[in-house]
């Protein structure tokens, strides 16, 4: 049986922002077609994987290497990672006046018959009033308002990897149960990685694996239901508590392993 | 004419209170006169410059069109369906046909205020007169054109517009120069009457040549009820413009907004402003103001607001986007409150494209030059002038067409 191949494969990954560590010996594999999840509390590096998986130059990778699709994205600048078909919607963007969300669906769709045809279809999926896409982006758009547009713009643009960065905080309960359903519909035919910190977006979203971090590492990894039934029982001391007994446990093995080399 | 020459001539020497001081010397006078002819039959590259600044020479979506070339009118005409309820025509013309017409005349612009005013007083090279009578609305644009075809040459225009009470209307206005053309000088003294309940929206596109130099005096005198809206771009380098239209709300509930789009290129001095005096109850102002400043660039901007009425309010926006270390943004927003509940408001932001809209530009897909000209091309978006069809899409290609050549 063959392997299952990654779509995205991080090694040993360690980030610097501003010469500070902000991820530590990351490793994480997503193989084509799964979708996973990554849990962890306010700071603890979830959107840093993110912006350093799509080339953000404020994030300095110190260490390690980025994968995808089998080539090795490292050093690519975030528009060449976006044409090898990684795609984001963003937790807080910046507004841009003068530029219109039409403007970027446009860049994705182009503009045939077809393109007006599906870009009516993704506003009518989203409950969302074709007249915001004449709005300059994210210029006063509501908590919403903002979640919408970013996933309007992953869905134009048909990503192979979907990044999608805490779509659901700050959205009330009618917009979660509609942002849900379009991201799963969209996450069946496609790869990608959610962040979540309160998990309420995995009601709708059904994915394949999920990863916790603490401080920039993974604490650990497997079923999301379960882990994350741990989180909201637990909190995320527990979590950290396991990466601190998850590293002893590792120097361990390291000791028991020379040991035995020696 | 109503003016006190002698008054006049005593402040041919007076520097303008901003800007570059010229020497009115340095230009000539001496313009070879063009005989009347419709547009479409003018030179090709004088239909095609004028184009670039809005002007249809096949008067398609017009209602109405004034062409004067150096110093001579060589069209002036509206629709015939119009004939009747706008005039359009030099004030020379004007000025002989109407007996009235001096009480509009150097009436909200002095002509002693500097030697710029002096010189338009003294050299009057016609400019247009427009007039929409009582109750008219017109919904398709009004067009001028004020071309120069003759390097080092100076062009004083005077124009008026008069909106009878009631009546609306859309005006466009092109300066424009021939290729050929460096050096100049234009003067222009605009002064715009808008009666009880008029709507104007005059918006005003500036093409202008490295070597040239522009000294508009604008005002505005707005009635009960009426609201005037005034759209200036200005994209092309010239060598040093400076103007400072004020707009007075002297009616109960009259409305005034100013617009502005500036991209200063090369080694151009540009120093722009609006003033808006609030006397009016319920009067209302903004000011709205666009820059873009790269190579050596220069660019003042200016905006000054005066509450002169208890009941009144004004906002003064100012943006500033730096293309180039070698240019400079100065932004001088300035509130003056006369009388208590006035309220007056200004923001003003200067600086250099965020990194952040760029590689959020990025991540969609764009490469960094193009994230780069998206955003600069948003930063002189037209759809803050809500100008009708028929005149904003013209106007978006002729800022993507100057900001494809500038980046």
């Amino acid at each position: 049986m063959v392997a299952s191949l990654n779509l995205l494969e991080i090694e040993d990954l360690s980030v610097e922002v501003d010469g500070k560590r902000i991820l530590e010996g990351v490793n994480l594999e997503i193989p084509e077609g799964e979708s996973h999840v990554l849990f962890g509390p306010n700071g603890s590096g979830k959107t840093s994987i993110l912006m350093t998986i799509l080339g953000f130059p404020d994030y300095k990778v110190v260490s390690g290497r980025i994968r995808f699709d089998g080539i090795d994205i490292t050093n690519m600048s975030i528009d060449e990672r976006v044409k090898l078909g990684m795609g984001i919607a963003f937790q807080r963007p910046p507004a841009i006046r003068g530029v219109k969300l039409g403007d970027m669906i446009h860049n994705f769709l182009k503009s045939d018959a077809k393109a007006i045809k599906k870009e009516a279809e993704l506003c009518d999926a989203l409950n969302f009033e074709k007249e915001f896409l004449s709005r300059d982006l994210n210029l006063g758009f509501s908590g919403g308002e903002v979640k919408k547009s970013e996933i309007l713009q992953v869905l134009a643009q048909k990503p192979k990897f979907a990044m999608l960065d805490e779509p659901d905080s700050g959205v009330d309960i009618e917009n979660l149960s509609i942002i849900g359903k379009v991201i799963n519909n969209f996450l069946k035919e496609s790869s990608g990685l959610l962040i979540t910190h309160v998990g309420y977006i995995l009601r709708y979203v059904e994915v394949d694996k999920s990863h916790v971090l603490i401080k920039g590492e993974i604490a650990c990894s497997g079923e999301p239901i379960k882990i994350l039934d741990q989180i909201l029982k637990e909190g995320y001391g527990w979590c950290e508590k396991c990466l601190q007994i998850n590293k002893s446990w590792c120097k361990n093995v390291d000791r028991q392993r020379k040991s035995i080399k020696g | 004419m109503s003016t006190d020459r002698e008054r006049v001539l005593k402040v041919e020497g007076k520097p303008a209170s901003l800007g570059p001081d010229l020497d009115i010397g340095e230009f000539t006078r001496e313009a070879k006169a063009w005989s009347a002819c419709p547009v479409p039959l003018l030179p090709k590259d004088i239909v095609r410059q004028s184009l670039s600044a809005g002007i249809r020479a096949d008067e398609k979506d017009r209602v109405g069109t004034y062409f004067q070339i150096d110093h001579s009118v060589v069209f002036q005409g509206i629709q015939k369906v119009f004939e009747g309820k706008i005039d359009m025509m030099s004030t020379k013309y004007a000025f002989n046909k109407y007996g009235w017409f001096k009480d509009y005349w150097w009436k909200l612009v002095q002509a002693d205020t500097d030697k710029y005013t002096a010189l338009a007083e003294r050299n009057w090279d016609h400019g247009y007169f427009i007039r929409v009578l009582e109750g008219q609305k017109v919904t398709l644009p009004l067009q001028s054109c004020l071309f120069i075809s003759k390097d080092g040459l100076n062009q004083n225009v005077h124009n008026i517009i008069i909106l009878e009470p009631e009546a609306e209307a859309q005006v466009i206005t092109g300066c424009v120069v021939h290729p050929n053309v460096q050096k100049g000088l234009h003067v222009g003294v605009s002064e715009f009457y808008l009666k009880k309940g008029a709507k104007l929206t005059f918006t005003m596109i500036h093409n202008w040549a490295q070597n040239f130099d522009v000294r508009p005096r604008t005002a505005v005198f707005i009635e009960d009820g009426a609201k005037f809206v005034n759209n200036y771009i200005c994209l092309k380098p010239v060598k040093s413009l400076q103007m400072y239209p004020v707009a007075y709300c002297k009616g109960v509930d009259s409305k005034v907004r100013f617009n502005s789009i500036l991209y200063g290129g090369g080694n151009s001095y540009i120093d722009v402003g609006a003033k808006i005096v609030l006397q009016g109850a319920g009067s209302r102002g903004e000011v709205i103001s666009n820059a873009i400043a790269s190579d050596r660039a220069q660019i003042y901007a200016r905006g000054l607001l005066v509450g002169e009425h208890s009941e009144s309010k004004a906002h003064l926006e100012c943006r500033g986007l730096l293309l180039s270390d070698k240019a400079l943004i100065h932004a001088v927003p300035e509130l003056t409150a006369k009388v208590g509940g006035t309220e007056l408001s200004h923001e003003a932001a200067v600086g250099k494209i965020g990194e952040d809209q760029v590689q959020y530009l990025m991540a969609r897909g764009f490469s960094e030059a193009d994230a780069r000209s998206l955003i600069v091309r948003g930063f002189m978006d037209v759809s803050i002038f809500g100008l009708p069809d028929e005149l904003k899409d013209g106007i978006k290609r002729i800022v993507d067409e100057a900001v494809k050549g500038t980046l």
